[in-house]
């Protein structure tokens, strides 16, 4: 089971390597984690996806909310928050098939930011579920390079997870 | 620290105030929190450090190896609830450090570790001994920090201090560049400001009346104490909750002194070494009220069938220990002696009944104990008489048999007076550790209880200890080999003894300690073991007791690794042919070094 935690933290340098070496030490598995300032340019804001039962997403809120650096640790209910990721995909894209990539993108509401005779570069911003769907139906075209940024969340509606 | 030092608190503003320099400023911050001894030992990048300290009027303690300035340090923290601070230089300095960390992390010892570090500009250049320390023991301390300026060094060591001691106690490192200790900062002492870091202390009411509850409701309860109680000082606190509701208490290693073990609801250690009472009592009991304990796997052995009909309730200062390995009904998240105070409040006085008399069988029909012998030196005499003849002394112990016969034939009583290194499991750590442990209570009797395989790990200190007349005493129990693991062998691996047998290849104790200018004792015969405790206890002098002991003797009971509780196993102290083959090849050895016929 993978769950979404949003976690304020000191921007400081080292402080990643400390949240990444307590996963790694303590065997819980990272799916993804995305990292950026907040509106406070003393706090980061790390979204970690996780992979494990309701025992291991306690483990891991508290040894978090452990490091002298960490200030905020929160679970994020799927059905309680909205959640987005962005990818770059450099896909192959000549006379032919340019045509039917640009449809697609437009169904996904995508956007193409570069073109040159043999690719293109799409970003696509959505849920994973979305991405994963829109990087599938682009493989026929053959995907030279794929970069995406990993999850961020935010719980819906006047709630915040602030520090 | 002299002139020119403004003593109010002005918060992080740098006014044009009278400078000093960084290693001014870190003694000065090693003042207020109140340290009176630092162990350590210099190198290049420390030498400014090093002059103020020349300068200062802080007791320093010159080690021999940097391993043991940090179980000194452990030591003394230990012994005192202090906060034991170590320094040790850049590289190979800081990563000798490395086991002593990793052992107070894991016994959450509060301990301030000052490593030196190459100058700034250097860092991540590989300059001559430059060794990434933060980055080494970010898994083994509580919080660590490199110290880039020097304006930082107060504040940072004020935090280091605070997170060293507060909540679950544990291991804070600095790392501090030389030229962090040479550049020149105004003083000042800023208040703490540490939004991350909130130690749960008071624990919560609703919780505390369940547990009291449950308490009251259970027929089979027993207490299971760990170093958490001994942290918070709350052994008074669970003297009075155990006599008003009759409850029996069991501790683990971290825990043992907690609860006096000559008191009649003591049912002393648990788990792989512990009494078969204990374990009997804890698979057998509807309630388990574990309070600043961990549920070890030494402790607990398969966890899946440990005391499979309790409803457990847990204390502890740390939210993630708890259900951390043990599902729990009950969780009380607090300091253990809050928490035994709110308990002690709602509950009511409770008669012993069943339960105790059945503990009473039990403890009755599976004593600890051992064969006496009238010429072989058995090891649990050596301690039994310790206790007889210093019942008050401070015990360290290595790690191995020696550790668990200290910890069953010891009747421990005072929770600062035992002293063993229980998570890390780190030979080598009782001598340093006793070392100081007198610096820190020079009042009380010291006494390492050691094997000869552990007391050689760290034996250089004897050096520390004769120049600056600290006279600890170590009890070598000498059975010519790394015996808990040679006792495996002859249990798991059908007497294979793969490097386990030292004989041969141990020095003469005697001579070493006397080498050294220490006293060195020599007790080859029962009779001749309380002349040798006496002699060395009216020494004022560091003294190295060797006592040539049954090399064959096990630990019993004992709970094989992954068995239940319950399946705790009474080893026959050993077999002859054990006892002829071991004593055999022993002799050999020691007829070779010592020139004397066997044992």
């Amino acid at each position: 089971m993978k769950h979404t935690i949003a976690v304020i933290v000191e921007n400081k340098s080292g402080v990643l390597t400390r949240i990444a070496g307590l996963f790694s030490r303590r065997s819980f598995n990272i799916e993804s984690l995305s990292v950026g300032a907040t509106d406070n340019p003393d706090y980061a804001r790390m979204t970690i996806t996780v992979e494990g039962d309701r025992d291991v997403l306690e483990q891991v809120i508290k040894q978090l909310s452990k490091l002298i650096n960490v200030i905020r640790v929160s679970a994020l209910e799927p059905a309680e928050s909205v959640e987005r990721e962005l990818a770059l995909i450099k896909v192959s894209a000549d006379r032919e098939s340019r045509s039917e990539i640009m449809q697609i993108v437009k169904i996904f509401r995508a956007k193409i930011i570069d073109v040159s005779a043999r690719s293109m570069i799409i970003e696509v911003t959505g849920d994973e579920e979305k991405v994963d769907a829109f990087v599938q139906l682009l493989r026929q075209f053959g995907i030279k390079e794929l970069a995406r940024t990993g999850k961020v969340s935010m719980t819906r509606g006047a709630r915040t997870i602030k520090a | 620290m002299s002139q020119g030092i403004t003593r109010e608190s002005s918060g992080k503003g740098q006014g044009s105030g009278p400078k000093i320099t960084g290693a001014q400023a870190v003694l000065e911050s090693l003042k207020r929190e109140g340290v009176d001894v630092v162990f350590g030992l210099p190198g290049g990048v420390l030498l400014p450090l090093y002059d103020a300290i020349y300068q200062s009027d802080l007791r320093h303690i010159l080690v021999r190896h940097e391993q043991g300035a940090a179980h000194m340090a452990d030591g003394y923290a230990r012994a005192t609830g202090k906060v034991g601070v170590c320094i040790a230089t850049s590289g190979p300095g800081a990563t000798n450090l490395v086991t002593g960390i990793a052992n107070a992390y894991m016994d959450s010892v509060p301990m301030v570790a000052i490593t030196g570090q190459v100058n700034t500009w250097l860092i991540g250049k590989d300059a001559f001994q430059e060794a990434d320390i933060t980055g080494i023991t970010l898994p083994i301390t509580k919080h660590n920090y490199l110290l880039r300026s020097a304006k930082d060094i107060t504040r940072v060591f004020r935090e280091a201090f605070y997170i060293a001691r507060t909540g679950r106690p544990g291991p804070v490192l600095i790392d501090l560049p030389r030229d962090v200790t040479v550049d020149e900062v105004e003083f000042t002492w800023p208040e703490l400001d540490l939004p991350g870091y909130h130690p749960s202390f008071k624990a919560h009411e609703m919780q505390i009346k369940k547990a009291a509850k449950a308490l009251m409701e259970a027929e089979r309860p027993v207490i299971y104490v760990g170093g958490g109680v001994r942290y918070a000082s709350a052994h008074k606190e669970l003297y009075d909750l155990a006599t008003k509701i009759n409850a029996p208490v069991t501790t683990t290693l971290m825990g043992i002194g907690c609860f006096p073990e000559d008191h009649p609801l003591s049912l002393g250690m648990l788990g792989m070494h512990g009494t078969k009472y204990a374990n009997y009592a804890i698979q057998e009991s509807d309630l388990i009220l574990a309070i600043g304990a961990r549920f070890d796997d030494r402790v607990t052995g398969k966890i899946s069938s440990f005391a499979p009909r309790a409803k457990m309730v847990h204390i502890d200062v740390d939210p993630a220990e708890v259900g951390k390995n043990v599902r729990v009904d009950i969780p009380v998240v607090g300091d253990a002696k809050n928490a035994l105070q709110g308990l002690l409040k709602e509950v009511m006085p409770k008669a012993s009944g069943a339960w105790n008399e059945k503990i009473e069988a039990w403890k009755k029909d599976h004593p600890l104990g051992y064969i006496p012998d009238l010429n072989l030196i058995k090891p649990q005499y050596v301690i039994e008489k310790l206790c007889q003849l210093a019942p008050d002394a401070i015990i360290t112990t290595e790690v191995g048999q020696n550790q668990m016969w200290a910890a069953q034939f010891f009747v421990h009583k005072d929770p600062q007076k035992f002293i063993s290194s229980g998570g890390l499991g780190t030979m080598g750590y009782g001598f340093p550790a006793a070392i100081g442990a007198k610096m820190g209570r020079p009042e009380c009797d010291v006494i390492d209880i050691a094997g000869d395989g552990s007391f050689l790990m760290n034996s250089q200190e004897l050096a520390t200890a004769v120049v600056n007349d600290i006279p600890v005493k170590v009890a070598v129990l000498n059975n010519g080999c790394l015996g808990m693991v040679r006792q495996w062998q002859e249990l798991f691996f059908e007497k294979r003894y793969s490097a386990t047998i030292l004989g041969r290849t141990s020095p003469d104790f005697v001579k070493l300690a006397e080498a050294y200018g220490a006293v060195g004792l020599r007790a080859t015969k029962p009779s001749e073991v309380e002349g040798v405790i006496q002699t060395a206890l009216s020494t004022d002098r560091p003294v190295v007791m060797d006592f040539i002991v049954n090399p064959a003797e096990k630990v019993s009971p004992m709970v094989p690794a992954g068995a239940t509780l319950s399946e705790i196993l009474e080893l026959q102290w050993c077999e002859e042919a054990d006892i002829s083959h071991l004593a055999k090849i022993y002799a050999d050895a020691r007829k070779e070094i010592l020139g004397q016929e066997g044992i």
